[in-house]
């Protein structure tokens, strides 16, 4: 991010002249600008103002907004709607990211490796990917409906009775992860493949020759080389188990009881249902403070690995 | 043949039977579509091999809701963004890679920062500032959000750094400006870059329901995915048939292109170097 | 796109909207968002209303927007209103009356209604409509697309059973006595087809309402400030809810999705439903076996209560655009017109005389069923109102939720809910 420029090679000039130094930084600026001020716009400012919003009271009508203080943050903590969704949310976090890392590397090793029909498997995984969430959560909410949908159906054949999966506390969030999981893990297998399509054979060629096994070269060799790429899938799931929300809007509306609230669902409940728009600032700045805390532990986790570059 | 040459040869069997399993269940759902699609409503839920093929479920569904306008302002909007960010994030990234100015890194950061707070968190706001400035329900509107891209800009930052300064030097040295030398320089040697992340932005925009959502109201600027959420929740009730079709209807453009350019997609990552 | 041509956009934009503004300045134009919450080609209806209106009422254009559920409709109107662009007229839920009050969204009508034939006009809805449309004695809906819910059932597997396959259960008792003889299992004794279903996602208070009604409680009073989920009668209608499943078992455990239940009923997964007659042509077309339509089964009382959507005007109209709109909205009530919205949607026509039409006397002959919503309109109660709505029935529905999946009894769901929505009201008292 800030190393080390590499050091000025071919210029005469040790340091440039006040004046070019000038007109770098001008050029700099000017470069940067419009792309500064629409992140500004729409990234910075909005966040800072959502934090202003939370400590004001939702304008209603002709009733403009008032200083409340902390009182929108103490509605928060004795809301136990607000609870469930950051626990789901945790939860659904911690389930969805490891199982879509570790099925996208597989399907990418699959892939990459010798296995027949290769393109079929490619194309089967990265399917998900191109349908919009909206549209497939529809056709999941098929596949979990009690009695005649896909799985009962197939479940059936085992003799296992109908279940009603998606209105049932327990076994609803489950169902919604496994829709994530489905989503992204193609999406995450293109760059584990790019990945290792990019290790060196001879890797696996000396592997080989010192009899070394498939699952030993994998954890020693193969997996520290896909670091980088494991953390970027790692970003990116990460933000997408916050972000994407689009399959509860289709198959529970957050239910039963809130047991597949997540927080930015509550979030646009609240907001664009109830309309209450401080209590939504409020939600919305425990997002990003759980953000925060993501993007910081990503900065240490990067900086170290630009380190050793 | 060895008892290590058996295991193997058990092994690998095992693993392609598990690897087409997971295929065939990943597809489950693109398959699923497909019968219900051209299948009568009353065979949504019954795989009966001998079942009456229809393309009615496709005129209903094309009927229903104007999908033709739908494309157009997905296709505006799509275009729109990975123009503007195409632009945006050349330029940016250029600023970050090679000019030193006060400030530079604390931007970069602030820049970073866009990576974990996605505009999509931030909907009550950004809704706010939309109507403030009287653009709620264009098109201009769903994507102003996200034309300047952390993501974007981080990636040609890396690849514009990893260019040598050596044809930087050369270009100068032929007196050309800094624009100049962007254009013909280093905007050439990123297009592996370039086609990856275009082929990432149109894809997540092409699929991007909540913000289009809150931010359109009429037919005019609705987004396929708008469109498809408000045609297929009805009270009635969920006819599988009718919402399959209109699904295929608006993937298969996205479909059509990964199937004819599926080994362009992994190759355009694998130059891109994301690694 | 570079800089430049991005401000183009905008101003082009601006432009043109002026433009066209200064070109239909004698026209009046009005907005009219819709929802669209039953099948059937509701945007080609409307599409078709709009043009014979407007063929006969030249000087008015009306853009007829649809914007998806109720929910979806009430959203953008409540956000272009916030954003200064609000609808002129919209079809919104009865429901929603006190919120639209609340955030000054609307006008009422009265001051529209100058002779004595407006007047006589708005006596002519049913009064069970007109209950969620009126308040501080004041009309702020009239009643455009309303319902009930009815119960439908299947003939044949009423007949399977043993039993009279014209008559379907009048009372509680009755339905869980034939519903114990509909349950049908298979070899493993896995239920394959149950007695009822009632759903109970999205807006489960609805259903739970026709259950509360024949238990002669009301869940709210009649100015929106105070509910009632804790009384005994209500927490009693849940109890029988819940034990359809826990007790009885004629009725699928947890949460049962709205948008599959008629399907359930088509695949004969349940032998009877409690749906909206708005899906009335939906399982008119799509069932496979004869069905029956009936009121919902009594208990201590009978009813329903009523739902769906009413139009309604929102402020920041001129007086000219005021009387153009109320012209609009009175043409879509005639007797004819509520007719054949009724008959080619499901819903219930609003109106006494409408049910006197030839083309509704003829379908009525045709299709008896279509008669016993109007029929339970005697019975009918107001559906689950009050300000913040939205807040207020979740707290109910939650309540509901947890209660039909076990992890709450009825007794502390509703006093949760109670307990929520008394904290919601405070500031309305």
């Amino acid at each position: 991010m800030h190393g080390p420029e590499p050091a000025a090679t071919v210029s005469a000039a040790a340091t440039p002249p006040a004046r070019l130094r000038l007109s770098a930084q001008l050029h700099g600026w000017l470069l940067l600008l419009p792309a500064a001020v629409l992140l500004v716009a729409f990234t910075h400012y909005p966040a800072v103002a959502t934090i202003i919003d939370s400590f004001f009271s939702t304008p209603k009508g002709h009733r403009a907004a008032v200083f409340v203080g902390a009182d929108n943050y103490q509605a928060m903590l004795g809301d136990p709607a607000f609870w469930r969704a950051l626990g789901n949310n945790i939860v659904y976090a911690a389930s969805v990211i490891p199982l879509t890392i570790a099925l996208s590397l597989a399907m990418a090793i699959w892939v990459n490796g010798k296995i027949a029909g290769r393109p079929f498997l490619r194309l089967s995984f990265f399917t998900p990917t191109v349908l919009p969430m909206i549209a497939v959560a529809n056709i999941w909410l098929f596949f979990y409906a009690p009695g005649y949908g896909l799985l009962d159906q197939m479940l059936g054949v085992f003799g296992i009775p109908a279940h009603n999966w998606l209105g049932g506390q327990s076994t609803a969030l489950v169902c919604l992860i496994a829709v994530a999981v489905w989503k992204d893990a193609g999406f995450f297998m293109i760059f584990y493949l790019a990945a290792l399509q990019q290790l060196s054979p001879q890797l696996a060629e000396a592997a080989s020759i010192e009899g070394a096994g498939r699952w030993y070269f994998f954890r020693r060799v193969t997996f520290p080389l896909l670091m980088p790429t494991t953390l970027f899938v790692l970003i990116n799931a990460i933000i997408n188990s916050f972000r994407l929300i689009d399959h509860i809007v289709v198959m529970t509306q957050g239910g039963p009881d809130n047991t597949t609230a997540l927080l930015l669902f509550y979030i646009y409940e609240v907001g664009f249902k109830f309309w209450d728009t401080a209590y939504a600032a409020t939600l919305t700045v425990v997002l990003l403070a759980l953000l925060a805390i993501v993007a910081l532990g990503q900065f240490l986790i990067l900086d170290r690995r630009i380190h050793y570059q | 043949m060895s008892v290590l040459q058996t295991t193997n040869r058990g092994y690998a069997a095992l693993e392609t039977a598990g690897a087409w399993l997971l295929a065939l269940l990943w597809i489950l759902p693109l398959a699923y579509a497909l019968w219900a699609a051209i299948h009568p409503s009353a065979y949504s839920a019954h795989f009966v091999l001998n079942a009456p093929l229809t393309s009615e479920n496709f005129a209903r569904a094309w009927n229903a809701a104007p999908f033709a306008r739908y494309f157009l302002n997905t296709f505006l909007l799509v275009t729109m963004i990975l123009g503007a960010q195409l632009v945006l994030c050349t330029l940016a990234a250029y600023a970050f890679a090679r000019f030193t100015f006060t400030g530079r890194d604390l931007a970069f950061i602030l820049v970073l920062l866009q990576l974990m707070i996605m505009p999509d968190v931030l909907i009550v706001e950004n809704y706010r500032t939309m109507s403030a400035f009287g653009i709620v329900d264009t098109i201009p509107a769903i994507g102003l959000p996200y034309m300047a891209s952390a993501f974007g800009i981080f990636l040609l930052r890396q690849t514009f750094k990893s260019v040598p300064r050596e044809l930087d030097e050369a270009a100068r040295v032929e007196g050309a400006g800094p624009l100049t030398v962007l254009l013909k320089v280093y905007v050439p040697l990123a297009k592996p870059v370039y086609i990856a992340y275009g082929l990432v932005s149109v894809s997540y925009h092409w699929n991007n329901f909540l913000w289009p959502l809150i931010v359109t109201n009429s037919v005019n600027t609705r987004p396929l995915t708008v469109g498809l959420q408000i045609f297929a929740s009805t009270d009635q009730g969920i006819d599988w048939s009718v919402i399959t079709a209109a699904t295929l209807m608006t993937s298969a453009p996205l479909l059509v292109a990964f199937l004819l350019f599926q080994r362009q997609f992994v190759q355009s990552f694998m130059r891109a170097g994301i690694r | 796109m570079s800089a430049k041509s991005r401000w183009l956009v905008p101003i082009a934009g601006a432009a043109l909207m002026a433009l066209t503004s200064i070109a239909t300045a004698k026209d009046i134009t009005l907005s009219f968002y819709y929802p669209i919450a039953v099948g059937g080609p509701i945007p080609k209806i409307i599409d078709g209303y709009v043009a014979d209106f407007e063929k006969e009422n030249p000087g008015i254009t009306i853009k007829a927007i649809y914007a998806g559920t109720y929910q979806d409709t009430l959203v953008k109107a409540l956000t272009t209103f916030k954003s200064g662009e609000p609808p002129d007229i919209a079809v919104l839920l009865s429901t929603d009356m006190f919120t639209l009050i609340d955030e000054d969204a609307i006008a009422p009508f009265d001051d529209l209604l100058k002779t004595d034939a407006d007047k006589a006009w708005l006596k002519s809805f049913y009064p069970a409509f007109m209950a969620n449309s009126q308040t501080g004695n004041k009309t702020w809906g009239i009643p455009f697309q309303r319902s009930t819910i009815v119960m439908f059932w299947n003939k044949d597997a009423f007949k399977a059973a043993g039993l009279d396959p014209d008559k379907a259960p009048d009372t509680w008792d009755e339905l869980v006595a034939d519903g114990k003889k509909l349950v049908q299992r298979d070899g493993s004794g896995n239920v394959s087809q149950w007695a009822i279903e009632i759903p109970s996602s999205g807006f489960p208070y609805w259903l739970f309402q026709g259950l509360t009604t024949a238990n002669n409680v009301q869940l709210m009073n009649a100015a929106g400030t105070q509910t009632a989920f804790d009384k005994p009668g209500v927490t009693g209608a849940l109890q029988f809810w819940v034990d359809l499943n826990k007790k009885d078992a004629i009725h699928p455990p947890g949460v049962i999705e709205w948008g599959t239940t008629p399907k359930d009923f088509f695949e004969r997964k349940t032998a009877m439903i409690w749906t909206t007659t708005g899906n009335l042509t939906n399982v008119r077309k799509n069932a496979p076996f004869p069905f029956g339509v009936a009121m919902l089964p009594a208990h201590q009382g009978r009813g329903s209560p009523t739902g769906g959507g009413n139009f309604y005007f929102f402020k920041k109209m001129s007086d000219d655009e005021r009387a153009a709109a109320f012209k609009f909205v009175q043409w879509m009530t005639t007797p004819e017109r509520a007719a054949d919205w009724g008959i080619q949607t499901g819903y219930v026509a609003t109106r006494p005389d409408a049910w006197d039409t030839d083309a509704m006397k003829k379908y009525v002959a045709d299709f008896p069923a279509a008669a016993v919503a109007r029929d339970q309109l005697k019975y009918a109660v107001a559906e689950l109102s009050t300000h913040d709505n939205q807040r207020v029935t979740k707290a109910l529905n939650d309540g509901i939720q947890a209660a039909l999946t076990s992890t709450k009894t009825p007794e502390q769901a509703m006093k949760d809910s109670q307990a929520e929505a008394v904290r919601i009201l405070r500031s309305y008292q």
